[in-house]
């Protein structure tokens, strides 16, 4: 089994998100960009896949700003080898047929039977990859998923729907998972691994022919209108308390 | 003419209520430009769920035994044979596990452009314009797709009723692809809620714990208050991912959807995916450190403070009664 796992950078949002002067993508210059979530998570399975039933591992990203170190990291996780995918242009916030465009080519090159990437990002506002890479391949794809087994004739895969309800679906052949969560939470890497790791020069490979289809654009951002929201509490933690429980017993909601 | 095709989830044979939140957007985007409304039910036994379906001009089922329970690649084959057969000029599905499997696929598959995590959607010369939820909610992005055009829509976008109203829509069989006969992927298993453990939907009190919490040892402290106020414990995904709670305490798309009188959410962001969950409580209370977290939108009350500050604060009032 040759399991490639897709890794993107994506904006910290737990920063304060600005508006850049284009009006159509957000002000990159300085925000924090990290491992997307859930590409953590699918990178995790990946690794348990190798551990469990002797798959290699290729971390496949994007070329950009922080990629070596991405992928450094990831073979500190476990990834056998890593990848960069150079390509020509996208826009801001690109829909994902584009994306899986660049992407599928080489990784049908590096002969993966298995894609492994993140079941959505903060900014896929033209879709979601894991499922239009399946469709750029020709493969099925599952997401949400959360937790894959090696069995003697493929993978099962949990793909969790809501209210606690879930499948285990049985794949023969090459599948693409969008992956939600890892079977158990991404692993801790040590300092010392990591700094083993940044010897590691990715290979550069050349992504496929740009998208030509049409795509959807994204023509502006914008913060949410305000107004509705919350009354916010103002004072320290006693004055936030007293106007708490003064609600609460305002609207008959103490215990007892 | 033109049309907009409905995606319509079912699950163990019953139509699922996105399915009617997505007929409502179709009938608002369809009635001003004088479309048609097309709503598509596939299953192995589709024709009990489709009586469910009034809303539409035209009910089209397609019935194969691949069909139930939901496997994405079953239904990604019939989405293609239907969207080719049909050339609807918009296709609609609501942003669930079904939705993140099926609006790129089709796109990709029939090649449309595609627009996701939409809260309006209009219709404007050559394109589907909508406004997208990117971000963690903390932005809205204007997107401009060509036609034709796939949409996946945000749950709680659009209200049901106008999905709900009657009709005597034409019901079309469609016939099930050969594709369906050829799959490399099928269903082993449906597992369901484990009874008897604690259920969300009943409580009327319920403190949700995030990630700010920051580790499992400090839950005790939340824990605590939430027995003070006689609330249920519950988390956030990534509360549960990491295994600090078990996920019958999960809120949101991917756990339980609750409406309790009141919803205390501590260390909690507010991402659309967890206000889908317990955006409809009667009173909710948000605390967080980060005054622009997306939670204070969805939030009746309110404070940015640091929540390991709070909470020893209510306990000792709650405690003192
Ligand atoms: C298909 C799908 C289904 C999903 N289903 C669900 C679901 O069912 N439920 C769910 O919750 N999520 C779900 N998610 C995940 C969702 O997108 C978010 O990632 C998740 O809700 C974030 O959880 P959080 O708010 O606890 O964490 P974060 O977004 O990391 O937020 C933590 C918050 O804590 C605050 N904070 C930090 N320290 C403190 C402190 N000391 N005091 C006060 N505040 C502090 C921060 O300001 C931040 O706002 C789903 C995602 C997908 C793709
Ligand atoms: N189901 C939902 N999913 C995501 N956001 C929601 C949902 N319901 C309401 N909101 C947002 O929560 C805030 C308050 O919504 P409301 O109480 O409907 O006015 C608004 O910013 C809405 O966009």
């Amino acid at each position: 089994m040759h399991a490639a796992v897709v890794l993107r950078l994506v904006p910290d949002i737990a920063d304060d998100l600005e508006i850049s002067e284009s009006g159509n993508d957000i002000d990159r210059e300085w925000v924090g960009m990290k491992l997307n979530e859930f590409d953590d998570h699918a990178l995790e399975e990946a690794v348990l896949l190798k551990e469990r039933a002797g798959a290699s591992v290729t971390a496949v990203a994007l070329d950009g700003d922080g990629v070596d170190k991405l992928l450094q990291s990831a073979i500190a996780r476990g990834a056998d080898r890593v990848v960069k995918i150079t390509y020509d242009e996208l826009p801001p916030l690109p829909a994902a047929a584009a994306v899986a465009a660049i992407l599928a080519d080489a990784i049908q090159a590096l002969g993966a039977d298995v894609v492994l990437t993140g079941v959505q990002t903060p900014e896929d506002a033209g879709g979601q990859l894991a499922a239009a890479l399946g469709a750029r391949l020709g493969w099925p794809h599952l997401s949400a998923v959360a937790g894959v087994q090696p069995a003697p004739d493929g993978l099962i895969v949990r793909q969790e729907h809501s209210g606690g309800y879930a499948t285990r679906v049985h794949a023969a052949g090459p599948v693409v998972l969008g992956v939600q969560s890892a079977s158990q939470p991404p692993r801790y890497v040590s300092g010392s691994k990591l700094r083993q790791a940044i010897g590691v020069k990715p290979e550069k490979r050349a992504g496929g022919e740009a998208f030509a289809g049409p795509v959807a654009m994204v023509r502006r951002l914008a913060k949410p209108a305000s107004g509705g929201g919350a009354a916010m509490w103002k004072g320290d933690a006693d004055a936030v308390a007293d106007q708490f429980v003064a609600l609460l017993r305002e609207r008959g909601l103490l215990k007892g | 003419m033109a049309t907009i095709l409905v995606y319509v989830e079912t699950r163990g044979g019953a139509v699922q209520p996105i399915a009617f939140e997505l007929l409502a957007a179709a009938r608002s985007l369809a009635a001003p430009a004088g479309w048609t409304v097309e709503a598509l039910v596939c299953a192995a036994d589709p024709a009990a769920p489709a009586v469910e379906i009034t809303a539409a001009d035209c009910v089209l089922t397609m019935a194969h035994p691949a069909l139930s329970p939901y496997l994405p690649e079953a239904h990604a084959a019939a989405l293609q044979a239907v969207v080719d057969e049909r050339q609807p000029d918009v296709v609609l599905f609501g942003y669930t596990t079904a939705g993140l499997d099926l609006a790129p696929a089709t796109a990709g598959r029939t090649g449309r452009t595609l627009a996701a995590y939409c809260r309006t959607l209009a219709l404007d010369g050559g394109a589907l314009t909508a406004s997208a939820q990117v971000y963690g909610g903390k932005l809205i992005a204007g997107i401009e797709a060509p036609l034709p055009a796939v949409a996946c829509v945000m749950p709680g976008a659009f209200a049901e009723d106008a999905g709900r109203i009657a009709g005597s829509p034409e019901r079309i069989v469609l016939p099930a692809p050969a594709t369906l006969g050829a799959l490399k992927t099928r269903v082993l298993e449906e597992l369901f809620p484990e009874a008897g453990g604690v259920d969300l939907t009943q409580a009327s009190r319920i403190l949700c714990v995030g990630r700010g919490i920051g580790e499992a040892a400090k839950i005790a402290g939340a824990a605590e208050v939430a027995e003070l106020l006689g609330a249920e414990l519950a988390g956030s995904r990534p509360v549960i991912d990491a295994g600090w709670m078990p996920k019958a305490r999960q809120v949101g798309k991917s756990g339980t959807k609750v409406r309790p009188k009141l919803y205390v959410a501590v260390g909690v962001s507010g991402a659309p995916e967890h206000l889908e969950g317990m955006a409809k409580s009667d009173l909710i209370v948000a605390i967080n450190s980060d005054a622009r977290a997306p939670i204070f939108g969805a939030a009746h009350f309110g404070a940015a403070i640091d929540l390991f500050d709070l909470l020893p604060a209510l306990a000792d009032r709650l405690r003192a009664g």
